[in-house]
Formats: structure tokens, C-alpha cells, sequence
């Protein structure tokens, strides 16, 4: 999967959990950058992500992620 | 909407929560609103957000109040300023085995030291309930209890003295026995749940450590669907008929070319006997007040040969309807529905045709609609879809077969008789007009919840409140009980009179379907002004409000000599009727009043 894809479906799940189709996520996007982005819905955003891309985050991970460009790394590496 | 519909897509329903909570509120349609106060052992914000969609779709707007973390035994014992502010419609307790404090831990406990650390634990949760019960008369709702995924001793940990699957079960018969001694308290079966899920997919033992989820979010929406069965049943949104195809969903095969000895039920083959086995799941709902009915494009003279081959489980007369024609089903359903007063959106249809589920559930969105891909699938469908959740079962609700018989009866008679008022004085009806009598409580409550067309002001009210208002003074409260020759309706009418000096305001106005055209009505109204009089009430205010089920209504003030003073814009109206001049209206009931 290149990097364009997974952009590209992750904007989907971006703009799907927080309702927001304007959103458009890169690598350097963090959770200061969403307004809705909180731990609740960092929740459901996770879960939305793992079902998208057929993965499982380990817990470090979850709650150890800085920006949406350690998001695309791992599902790179994985997906 | 059919997002929302068992069997759902959890992952989307989560991912798309957003889009569908805006596409609910902007549908346009009309919903009560409900204080639920969710009362957590765990992370309960997604079981929330979930149980928001489903109540939603069901017509309830629904407010929450969120105990903090883990915080459900204080709030409970201790109470909450908050909550008390909060007063809730109903209180949703959303624990779980990981809140079971004293589930043995060691296998060296004795029989006895068990036996104390569940009487303890019952101890907990009893005095959470009665705690919530002393303060709010309102309806409680526990989860009961999971078992673990895991397990040290195999087996042995079920029966083990020391074994937490053991405990679990044990606490589950507690909580249970709990719920049969007490009413307006309901178990949510997270016991049966995480079973039909699987535990392995249930449990998630990382959502635990990372967010304090007690079981994997992605079960939370099934979760939050039962508990809003749940709800939804409380407020007597339940269905009411399920109307079934024949051919090849009642039996196998098609009888108008197989014939009657071609289509398959009864033991002798395995596809006879799934269908004998759904016939005998069906059945089993006439016993909670469901009624059947069939809808089938066959030639009548066949289907009803089929049904009476004797080695099938239903037979005609356990139908309350049977429509065996060459019309569109969503046509049949919908001339079911006007015969039995009922609305079509109170029907589950079953059939194994594909083209004709999508034509029904295009015609009328809101009934429940089953494909039978398998007689398995269709039964555990119905098991999961929440359309017959039980939360209170009244006598009537057992007899309601009997009754629609008899109105069937009734419309057989109604042919012979050239003059409609003679048709009425023929059926020998006798009414009962009382005050609301401890016994009646439990059925008023649910005619007030459930009665949507023949409802002037659809106001709807708890049991509780039910309680208090029949023990407050400055009400004029009547309800009223028809019987004729072909059988007893029972509690059909409910009136409520809110008196202020020389004034009656008729808050609630309501009569069941069942009776319509019988002139209860004017009985109920008869009844109503002599107890003004009595009162000293000069004059009575009846209101009219508008909803998308009642315009059958919209007249029945003017019809009873009433004169309009106020007509809002969104076709909400206000009568008036002076009680000096009134003549009594009902000729054809015989009224018995009881003290």
C-alpha cells in the first residue's frame, strides 16, 4: 500500500468519525488539530482505523502516538 | 432506519455515529423525551453514544446523565445532587464482572467462605437497588454478569467452590430471583449477550487496560440495542402482529404447485421439521399477546388447505388475520392493520422472498421486516430484533388473541344488521367506569404508552406517576372496561380531568383501537360531565394535539358538541363545553359504575 492510498483512506475515516468532510489529514496532523479530537472519540477513531486497514494497534501504540504520520507508518508496515 | 436494524454493521454504526445522530434528528419525527441515568462500573461513554442512536430510531429522545467513573455503588447508596436534579425516567446500572469485588480469587476457599463472599456481593448490589429505589420510583435496568474468558481449572471453575464462573452463575440466579420479587426493575442479559456473541470476541482484555472498556468496543452497539429494547418496551413501542408468508417460510415448498400433500412440514424430512420447529417458536408468541397473521400470495382455498393439514403447528384460527390473494403484501399488510385498528408500523413481516421484504420495507419504513434466508436465521433474527421485549405483561396482554377473535365475530354479526345502532344494541355491551384502582395501574400505564391514534393529547406516564396522580385530589380520573357478548376488551379508555375552580382540563383522552365505533366514547364522556357537575365544574377544556398517528381525533371534540376557541398553526386546538345543558349521548352501553 503506498502512501497516497493510505492517506487517502484514512481521510475517509477521519471525516467519517468526526462528521467533518473538510477534513484532510498529512503527517504532521495531531490531535490539537481536530476540534472533536479527544480521548473518547481517539477511541472510536482507533477502532475505525483497525477495521479499515485489517490491523491491530498494541497498546503502546495507542496511546503513544504523536502525529497521523506514526499512524500511517505503522499501518504501512502492516496494513 | 435500517443502519440501526439487527443484524447491524457495529464497525459502521460507530465509525458513521455523527451522520447517523444527524440524519435521526433532522427525519422529522416526533419523539418523547426521556431522562436515562447510566450509572457506570466501567468507561460507559460509547455504551451511551450507541444507546443515543437506538433510542433515537425508536422515538425516543433520550438525555443522559453519566455517573463518573466507576462511581454507580455511590451515586447509588450516597446519592448525587446531580442526580437528584437529574430525575430520571430511568436508571440503567452498566456493570459487570470486573465489578464483582469479592469473585474468588484463591482456590483454596471453602464452601462456606464462597457462600459468605456472595452473600456479600449480593449485599452490594441489593442495597444499590433499594438505595435507587427509595429515592426514584422509576424503572432500573441491571446488567447481569458475563463470565470470564478466562478460567485457571478448566471445568472445574463452574462448580469449584472457589470457581469465579461458579460465583458468576450464582449471581446471575440472585439477580434474577431479585427481578421476578420486584417490579419496574429489569435484567439486561449481557450473561445471554457475550454467549451469542462469543466470549472470545465479547471480552477484550487490552480495551480494558487502555480505556477501562469492559468489553470490546465493538460490541458495544449490541450492547446498547438490547438495553434499548429494553427502554423501547417500556414505553410500549413494542410490535404487536407478526404476519407471515406461507410458502416456503410457514412450510416448505410452494402449495399451489406442489398441492397440499407436496409442501414439507412434520417430522418426516429435515426441511419439515425446521419448518415445524419455526411454527412452534411462533406459536409461542401468541402466549405474550403477539398476534399472527398471514400474508401469502396464494389462491385462499389453498393456503388455508395447507394450514389445516393436521400435522401443522398453526391452524387458521390462530390467526387473527389472513390475507391469501395475488395484491402487493405491503397492501395486505396495510388492510390487516385497519382491520385490527392497529398501524402498520406495529407489524413484523416475515418471508423468504427478498423482492418482497425490500417492497414492504420501502412502503412502510417503520415495520419490522425479516427475510428467511433460514427458518435458524429467522428465529434467531426475532430473538435479537428487541420487536417483543418483555418488561410487563398484563392479564390483557394474554387474552389479546381471544379478544381479536371475538372481534371478528363481532364483524360477522355487524353484516346481518341493516342499521349500525342496531348492530351496537345486538353486541349487549356493558361498560365499567371507575376511578384508577390499584389493579388497573399497571394496564392504564401501558394504554398511556402505547395508544397513539385514538390519543388527544398523547401524554404519556410512568407507573409511578400513574401512582401518585391516582392518590392526588383535584383530578377527575376515569377508566373504563367494555364487555359484550362476544368477550371482555378489558381496560380500553383512559380519561384525566385536571380540575382548577369551575374548570376541567382534559389532559389525556384515550381509547384503545380495539373498540373504535362502539360509542365508549360517549359513555366515557357521559360519565365524565356528571362528575363535573358533581364537582361543581361549570365548564370543560379539551385540548387537541397534532401528531403524525392521531388526525383520527382531530374531530372528536367538535362530534361531541364542543365548541373551538383556539386553533394553533401546527393544527393544535382548544375546546370548550359548557356541563350545565349536556344530554347524555351513549344509548346502545349499559354503564355500571364501581365505587
Amino acid at each position: 500500500m503506498n502512501k497516497n492510498e493510505i492517506t487517502e483512506r484514512l481521510n475517509k475515516v477521519f471525516r467519517d468519525v468526526f462528521g467533518d468532510d473538510s477534513i484532510s489529514v498529512n503527517e504532521n496532523t495531531t490531535s490539537a488539530d481536530i476540534e472533536d479530537w479527544d480521548s473518547i472519540e481517539h477511541i472510536n477513531l482507533i477502532a475505525a482505523v483497525e477495521s479499515e486497514f485489517g490491523i491491530r494497534f498494541k497498546m503502546r501504540e495507542v496511546s503513544g502516538m504523536k502525529n497521523v504520520g506514526e499512524m500511517m507508518e505503522i499501518i504501512s508496515q502492516r496494513g | 432506519m435500517k443502519e440501526l436494524v439487527f443484524p447491524f454493521n457495529s464497525n459502521a454504526i460507530m465509525r458513521n455515529k455523527r451522520e447517523i445522530e444527524r440524519q435521526l434528528l433532522s427525519d422529522g419525527t416526533s419523539r418523547i423525551r426521556k431522562n436515562i441515568a447510566v450509572l457506570g462500573g466501567s468507561t460507559a461513554d460509547h455504551v451511551i453514544s450507541m444507546l443515543r442512536l437506538f433510542l433515537l430510531d425508536a422515538g425516543i429522545e433520550p438525555q443522559f446523565y453519566k455517573s463518573e467513573y466507576n462511581k454507580y455503588y455511590e451515586d447509588a447508596v450516597f446519592g448525587s445532587p446531580e442526580l437528584d436534579a437529574f430525575s430520571p425516567d430511568i436508571i440503567y446500572i452498566h456493570t459487570t464482572s470486573r465489578n464483582l469485588a469479592l469473585l474468588p480469587d484463591s482456590g483454596t476457599l471453602t464452601e462456606e467462605e464462597a457462600n459468605a463472599r456472595l452473600s456479600e456481593q449480593s449485599g452490594l448490589f441489593t442495597q444499590v437497588w433499594e438505595s435507587l429505589r427509595k429515592r426514584f420510583s422509576c424503572p432500573i435496568i441491571q446488567n447481569n454478569f458475563e463470565l470470564p474468558l478466562f478460567r485457571r481449572t478448566g471445568s472445574y471453575d463452574c462448580w469449584a467452590p472457589g470457581g469465579q464462573a461458579a460465583f458468576i452463575n450464582r449471581m446471575n440466579v440472585m439477580l434474577s430471583d431479585y427481578a421476578r420479587q420486584h417490579q419496574n426493575f429489569f435484567i439486561n442479559d449481557i450473561n445471554y449477550l457475550s454467549s451469542a456473541i462469543g466470549l472470545e470476541k465479547w471480552h477484550d482484555a487490552e480495551n480494558w487496560y487502555l480505556y477501562k472498556y469492559a468489553m470490546s468496543t465493538s460490541v458495544i452497539p449490541d450492547l446498547a440495542y438490547s438495553v434499548s429494547s429494553i427502554i423501547k418496551s417500556i414505553y410500549g413501542k413494542n410490535k404487536k402482529v407478526i404476519d407471515l408468508d406461507l410458502d416456503n417460510t410457514l412450510w416448505g415448498g410452494v402449495i399451489g404447485d406442489d398441492g397440499v400433500d407436496g409442501i414439507e412440514i412434520g417430522p418426516e424430512t429435515p426441511v419439515g421439521q425446521s419448518h415445524s420447529e419455526f411454527q412452534e417458536f411462533i406459536r409461542g408468541y401468541k402466549d405474550y399477546g403477539v398476534l399472527l397473521a398471514v400474508c401469502s400470495k396464494n389462491d385462499e382455498e389453498n393456503a388455508l388447505l395447507g394450514l389445516k393439514r393436521d400435522d401443522c403447528v398453526l391452524h387458521p384460527d390462530d390467526f387473527v388475520s389472513i390475507k391469501a390473494n395475488w395484491d402487493s403484501k405491503d397492501r395486505n399488510i396495510i388492510s390487516s392493520a385497519e382491520e385490527l385498528g392497529l398501524l402498520p408500523d406495529s407489524f413484523v413481516f416475515i418471508d423468504d422472498n427478498p423482492a418482497e421484504c425490500a417492497m414492504v420495507s420501502g412502503q412502510i419504513p417503520q415495520a419490522g421486516v425479516i427475510e428467511l434466508t433460514s427458518v435458524s436465521d429467522a428465529m434467531y433474527a426475532l430473538s435479537r430484533s428487541g420487536y417483543f421485549e418483555i418488561t410487563s405483561l398484563s392479564g390483557d396482554d394474554l387474552k389479546r388473541n381471544e379478544m381479536y377473535a371475538a372481534n371478528a365475530k363481532r364483524a360477522a354479526q355487524a353484516k346481518s344488521f341493516t342499521s349500525y345502532k342496531d348492530y351496537l344494541l345486538s353486541l349487549e355491551m356493558n361498560a365499567v367506569i371507575s376511578d384508577f384502582e390499584p389493579v388497573y395501574r399497571q394496564r392504564i400505564t401501558q394504554l398511556t404508552n402505547k395508544s397513539n391514534q385514538f390519543n388527544l393529547t398523547t401524554k404519556r406516564f410512568t407507573e409511578s406517576e400513574i401512582e401518585e396522580l391516582s392518590e392526588s385530589s383535584g383530578y377527575i380520573r376515569l377508566c373504563g372496561r367494555l364487555a359484550d357478548k362476544f368477550g371482555d376488551n378489558g381496560i380500553v379508555s383512559v380519561v384525566i380531568g385536571r380540575c382548577e375552580s369551575d374548570t376541567a382540563h382534559i389532559d389525556l383522552w384515550l381509547m384503545s383501537c380495539r373498540v373504535l365505533k362502539r360509542d365508549m366514547e360517549l359513555a366515557m364522556l357521559d360519565e365524565f360531565v356528571r362528575q363535573c357537575r358533581e364537582n361543581g365544574i361549570s365548564r370543560i377544556l379539551g385540548y387537541y394535539y397534532k401528531t403524525p398517528k392521531n388526525s383520527m381525533v382531530a374531530g372528536l371534540y367538535e362530534s361531541f358538541g364542543f365548541t373551538k376557541t383556539e386553533e394553533s398553526e401546527n393544527g393544535d386546538t382548544v375546546w370548550t363545553l359548557g356541563t350545565e345543558d349536556y344530554k347524555n349521548k351513549n344509548e346502545v352501553i349499559n354503564v355500571k359504575k364501581e365505587q
